[in-house]
């Protein structure tokens, strides 16, 4: 697996029990880890709601028309720099467009992909992944060999590819991100299914006659949804880490529309005189996709301490 | 163990299909290969004239067998664009990419095992967590901006590296930098979560108490069974790093297969990206199985399930 959840399933114990202390971690140690573990809900949860209202409040709080051009205005310093001016607070790019407005606005792009891409994916992996679970025998072995087959593709040029030979729009992304994104959904509902299967409610239910659609759906999926949680979050920072690259490399949104990818590509030509044009949107790219990594972290330590790594 | 091989053996084959078949579809569906060839401007005779040369006119079923069939024997067909056989251009780009992965997964091995055993050693400890906040950083940068950082920093700044080219040694060092840090959080992680598992082993307990030195048990007891997995999924992170160079090798302009794949969907050359993508899934899945494989050997239990 490409990320985290290789370690599932690694118990974490005090390696150095000392003496007439217990084996299980102290009450003290998991209020620690608690705490710890809000702490990066609360800051992400934090960065992340702080995003959303940027990207839903983009026409009240943009200062400037993101797509308005002025040309004797162009690559003004931000602020922080000797000739900057509140007027254009984090300066103007090459066109002269207002870059804190295009930051606000590329909040929109970001998370509508992420989203809508992680919706898609998650939809495709967990039917995948549940049925497989819950199945087992030959469902089983055709979606293992799927999500092999999936995984040998390489996203990233597949993604190209289509993109470019269809033509790039919006709801073209999020199909292309939604339908390759969805490996470790399928995975991780795989074996969170597979363990709940057996368990006595399910074969509670079974023995009382439910159907197994009703005790997929009503049996099943609510016991699975923790992973479920956490999954989706680490997707969403994976469409929108994507999204951005395509973006870079031209093949992803395309401009007038700001979006941070996009923003850094064509800030590239001037970043020797002037690195504030990647940085701003590099530094916003990363604070959004560190938040909700750490939201998703900070689920998993909260449901299923025992998972932390 | 035989019988193990030859099921994980027969899942790669379908796999390979499978990936030959899907990505054929994909770009067939994506677009009209005739008329991306011909361009714009070319007039209907002009397209219906390449499509005829080409074979696009054929049914899906019998251009797909028609290439299945020529690839099978090694001819992958001719770039439409360098006019030369896609194989040869593919042999000629490879060795750049894959000094590049080979130099990125050691990089990302070199890193994150020690901060990992380190990070396991002193759990919930500032190291423990320095560990931690560096995966948790290293996940979150977008690898173009990093390597535009790095390239701000050590090449225009400092004037340390080359930032463009494959000339020599020094030219990899940034790429593999980019390439690598996007594999170590997950084996840091990887690492510190075996290594937790091991030393709280009963075995490891009993070593301890035979009274073996602290480095014997670590390194001869501990580590060699922790980094199993680790090596495992190193494998075959090697082989997204594959897939994923096309983003590092476009920044840097290293002359590589990525490179090649991204020039090549930008030209629609479509023998040459769905080689290609066919070339890195084949090794996608010869890692994933020799990995298996491996971990098979080392753990018996596994064959059994």
């Amino acid at each position: 697996m490409s990320s985290t959840e290789g370690t599932v399933g690694a118990v974490v114990r005090p390696p150095d029990a000392a003496a007439g202390e217990p084996a299980a971690p102290s009450p003290r140690t998991i209020l620690r880890r608690r705490a710890l573990a809000h702490r990066g809900i609360t800051i992400g949860g934090g960065i992340l709601a702080f995003v959303f209202f940027l990207a839903l409040a983009a026409p009240l709080l943009a200062p400037h028309d993101p797509y308005a051009q002025d040309l004797g205005r162009r690559m003004l310093k931000p602020i922080w720099e000797a000739t900057g001016t509140w007027a254009h607070p984090l300066g103007t790019d090459s066109f002269g467009r207002d870059y804190l407005s295009r930051i606000i606005y590329g909040a929109r792009v970001s998370l509508l992909i992420g989203f809508a891409a992680m919706i898609l994916s998650g939809l495709v992996g967990t039917a995948l992944g549940v049925a497989a679970g819950y199945f087992g025998g030959r469902v089983d072995m055709v979606v293992t060999t799927l999500v092999t087959t999936r995984l040998a593709m390489p996203a990233i040029l597949i993604a190209l590819a289509v993109v470019s030979l269809v033509g790039s729009s919006l709801e073209i992304i999020i199909l292309v991100l939604g339908l390759l994104l969805w490996d470790r959904f399928a995975v991780v509902m795989r074996a969170a299914t597979q363990q709940v299967r057996n368990l006595d409610y399910v074969a509670a239910a079974q023995a009382i006659g439910c159907s197994t659609s009703r005790i997929i759906l009503t049996e099943t999926l609510p016991n699975v949804a923790n992973p479920l949680i956490v999954i989706a979050t680490l997707e969403i920072a994976h469409a929108i880490l994507l999204e951005a690259a395509l973006s870079f490399l031209g093949l992803g949104v395309q401009p007038p529309t700001p979006s941070w990818g996009l923003m850094i590509s064509e800030g590239k030509s001037f970043m020797f005189f002037e690195p504030w044009l990647i940085c701003i949107p590099g530094f916003a790219l990363f604070a959004l996709v560190m938040s909700v990594n750490l939201l998703g972290d900070g689920i998993r330590d909260v449901t299923a301490p025992e998972n932390r790594t | 163990m035989l019988p193990f091989v030859l099921r994980r053996l027969g899942l790669a084959v379908v796999v390979a299909l499978l990936v030959s078949t899907t990505t054929f579809l994909l770009l067939r569906l994506a677009a009209d290969p005739a008329q991306a060839l011909a361009g714009e401007g070319a007039t209907v005779a002009d397209i219906e004239n390449i499509r005829r040369m080409y074979g696009f006119d054929q049914p899906l079923p019998a251009q797909y067998w028609a290439w299945a069939t020529r690839a099978m024997t090694g001819d992958f067909g001719d770039s439409i664009y360098l006019k030369s056989p896609v194989l040869e251009l593919i042999g000629d780009r490879a060795p750049v990419t894959i000094t590049l992965a080979l130099c990125s997964i050691i990089l990302a091995m070199a890193v994150s095992i020690p901060l990992g055993v380190v990070a396991a050693l002193r759990p919930n400890t500032f190291l423990d967590r320095f560990a931690l906040g560096t995966a948790v950083v290293g996940q979150a940068m977008p690898s173009f901006f990093f390597a535009l950082l790095l390239i701000l920093v050590f090449g225009v700044h400092l004037e340390w590296l080359p930032i463009s080219g494959s000339d020599s040694w020094l030219h990899f060092v940034m790429p593999s930098i980019v390439l690598g840090y996007y594999a170590m959080p997950a084996l840091m992680r990887l690492t510190r979560g075996g290594m937790l598992e091991v030393l709280g082993s009963d075995y490891i307990r009993t070593a301890r108490a035979k009274g073996l030195r602290p480095p014997v048990v670590l390194f001869k007891h501990a580590l060699r069974n922790a980094v199993v997995s680790v090596v495992a999924v190193a494998a075959v992170q090697l082989g997204f790093m594959l897939g994923g160079s096309v983003v590092v090798e476009s920044i840097f302009s290293l002359n590589g297969l990525g490179r090649l794949a991204y020039q090549s969907i930008q030209r629609a050359d479509f023998d040459t990206i769905q080689a290609i993508i066919l070339m890195i899934a084949g090794v996608y899945v010869l890692l994933t199985f020799l990995a298996d494989v491996l971990n098979a050997w080392l753990d018996p239990r596994i064959r059994v399930s």
